[in-house]
């Protein structure tokens, strides 16, 4: 049902949950260890169609999660993070697809993590939740692709750990993926991308409140957690969109304070961001997603990208954007080349946007307008057909 | 780069190119001969551009495109990978157009380049009559603005065949007069506007 005041939107939406792999059958992560029951949180949005061939799985990025399109009240102040590109007549277009998406496993927003009990225990996990990689978040997903009665996804997608994501599907299982569309994404996080994850735990587990990740049901690291979103926030910005955002502009005051407080806007911006962060956002969520960022290398086992490529089936469209510093494009051409080495039917496009990493979530239509010709063109030649509308 | 006009080019191209093959196009711009490949010829298509708006445009008709540049980008791509590279009205607006044609004829069974003749009848008159550089209705630039950096005439290109073991198979000279035909006359280094060659390696050691 479309958004009143909104055509483009989905409308109201609700979170819905899957719970799987309760024990003995628990899952076995990348790490070794086991993980179960699992519950994932997710949402969709428009129709499956009679054959199940139109589904498209969206993948969130680090502080994302399942609500990616619409509202769950009319009065939500904000619709879900990738609104501008799901819904009727949108890149994702609710009314050919059906749009997918979950919060990761290890997240905080109604997926096993951190903070969710262990039945061993009756108490929250803390820092005994095991390890978790983005395969293991892929492996949580394809079990509820299965609950779905999904074979294939027309698409997988997502932007910075959700290409990630969209990377691992169409690597690991190639048959049950049309098309991978990775965004603003790399198959290993540089060392200054890990530098900054690192920077953003240590902040909260210094924080006196952090306990040891037992801090459920005190007050919790909040600054650490807030000081870690400001870092993190200042890497999906650029020089350029800082002064276009912000320049040297004075907060509320036309002089220097000549003190601690905040002076210039980019000082408020990223102390609101960091404080906003703090009530929707688990520090051990944090801790533990970041650490599956940085152990994600597409090239192992064999430390050869071409090699760990070479059964791809997915028909790719990658995308950067050219002053996006933290998932710089020479990453994403990496990509290109090992997929187009080994034959696979790869387009690539390096948008020509000032907003840094952030560029994925702030689309002005280009990537839209590219993702949508790519999408009606894979449908087209796979025979998808739209779901029937009622 | 040559403005859109009459394509008579592409004809030729379509012509040398056999149904069902492996085609790779350097510098495919906006797909319009890609396009035609794929749907009139069911190639398999890639296509490298560099312009972001001409990938777009790629990506609307349905193409197979990359971003890059070909200058750096050939030497990733295995030898004999496709059937057919073609170099269409770009090898005058690459840095090392050597570099790239021994490259092409290394990543491609077969090459195609096809670019303006510098010769022309017409430029020379322009040059020689007006002192100025040339400028025609296929390559309107100033000298100052122009993405053509380096020109070569068909004599220039047959002798740097010649000197690198590239073999001539096929050569079509064309006017652009009428709307394009193709040139059958004697010196086409003064009376052709374009020339599109199909090149082998040869024999030459490699």
């Amino acid at each position: 049902m479309p958004h009143r005041k909104d055509p483009g939107s989905v409308g109201l939406v609700q979170k819905q949950f899957y719970t799987f792999c309760e024990p003995p059958h628990e899952m076995e992560l990348t790490s070794g260890a086991k993980l179960g029951p699992i519950t994932l949180a997710y949402e969709t949005y428009g129709r499956l169609n009679s054959d199940r061939s139109n589904a498209i799985l969206i993948l969130h990025a680090l502080s994302g999660d399942s609500h990616a399109a619409g509202r769950y009240a009319e009065d939500d102040k904000h619709p879900g993070w990738w609104d501008n590109t799901i819904g009727p007549g949108k890149a994702f277009d609710t009314e050919k697809y059906f749009v997918i998406c979950s919060n990761v496993v290890g997240g905080c927003q109604g997926s096993t993590g951190p903070a969710s009990i262990n039945p061993a225990t009756g108490k929250e996990y803390g820092l005994s939740f095991p390890m978790i990689t983005v395969h293991d978040m892929v492996r949580a997903q394809v079990r509820l692709v299965d609950h779905l009665g999904i074979d294939r996804l027309l698409a997988v997608t997502g932007g910075s750990m959700g290409g990630m994501q969209a990377l691992r599907w169409a690597v690991s299982y190639p048959d049950r993926v049309i098309a991978s569309i990775p965004i603003a994404t790399t198959s290993k996080l540089s060392p200054q991308g890990i530098a900054f994850n690192e920077v953003g735990r240590v902040a909260i587990m210094a924080d006196p409140n952090f306990h040891g990740g037992d801090y459920y049901g005190r007050p919790a690291p909040r600054e650490g957690l807030a000081l870690a979103r400001m870092i993190g926030h200042i890497t999906y910005l650029s020089d350029d969109s800082m002064h276009e955002k912000f320049g040297r502009k004075l907060r509320g005051k036309k002089a220097f304070g000549y003190n601690f407080n905040v002076d210039f806007e980019v000082e408020s911006y990223l102390r609101y961001k960091g404080d906003t962060f703090v009530h929707r956002f688990d520090a051990n969520s944090y801790l533990y997603i970041t650490k599956a960022i940085d152990y994600f290398d597409l090239s192992l086992p064999d430390g050869s990208l071409v090699k760990t490529v070479e059964h791809v089936k997915a028909k790719f469209l990658i995308i950067s954007f050219k002053s996006d510093w933290l998932y710089p494009p020479y990453q994403a051409r990496e990509i290109v080349k090992a997929l187009m080495v080994n034959g696979v039917d790869v387009t690539y496009c390096e948008i020509d946007s000032r907003y840094g990493h952030d560029a994925f979530l702030l689309d002005e239509g280009e990537m839209s307008k590219i993702i949508t010709n790519f999408l009606a063109n894979v449908a087209e030649r796979n025979g998808i057909r739209e779901a029937a509308s009622s | 780069m040559m403005a859109e006009g009459a394509r008579i080019d592409h004809s030729v191209i379509l012509d040398f190119i056999p149904a069902g093959t492996k085609v790779l196009d350097l510098g495919c711009g906006d797909g319009s001969l890609l396009v035609k490949l794929v749907r009139q010829k069911g190639v398999t298509g890639r296509g490298i551009e560099i312009s972001e708006e001409g990938v777009r445009a790629c990506i609307a008709k349905g193409l197979t495109v990359m971003q890059g540049d070909i200058d750096k980008g050939l030497r990733d791509y295995p030898d004999n990978s496709f059937d057919y590279v073609v170099l269409n009205q770009t090898l005058q607006a690459v840095k090392k157009p050597d570099v790239v044609l021994s490259e092409i004829l290394r990543v491609g069974k077969k090459g195609i380049v096809g670019f303006p003749n510098f010769a022309y009848w017409k430029m020379r008159f322009y040059l020689f009559t007006y002192g100025r550089m040339p400028k025609t209705e296929f390559l309107p630039y100033e000298w100052y603005d122009t993405p053509n950096i380096h020109f070569c005439s068909i004599l220039d290109f047959r002798e740097y065949c010649a000197k690198n073991g590239v073999t001539i198979e096929k050569t079509v000279y064309l006017t652009a007069d009428r709307g394009g035909r193709v040139l059958r006359g004697v010196r086409p280094n003064m009376f052709a506007e374009n020339a599109v060659y199909l090149l082998s390696a040869g024999e030459k050691p490699r």
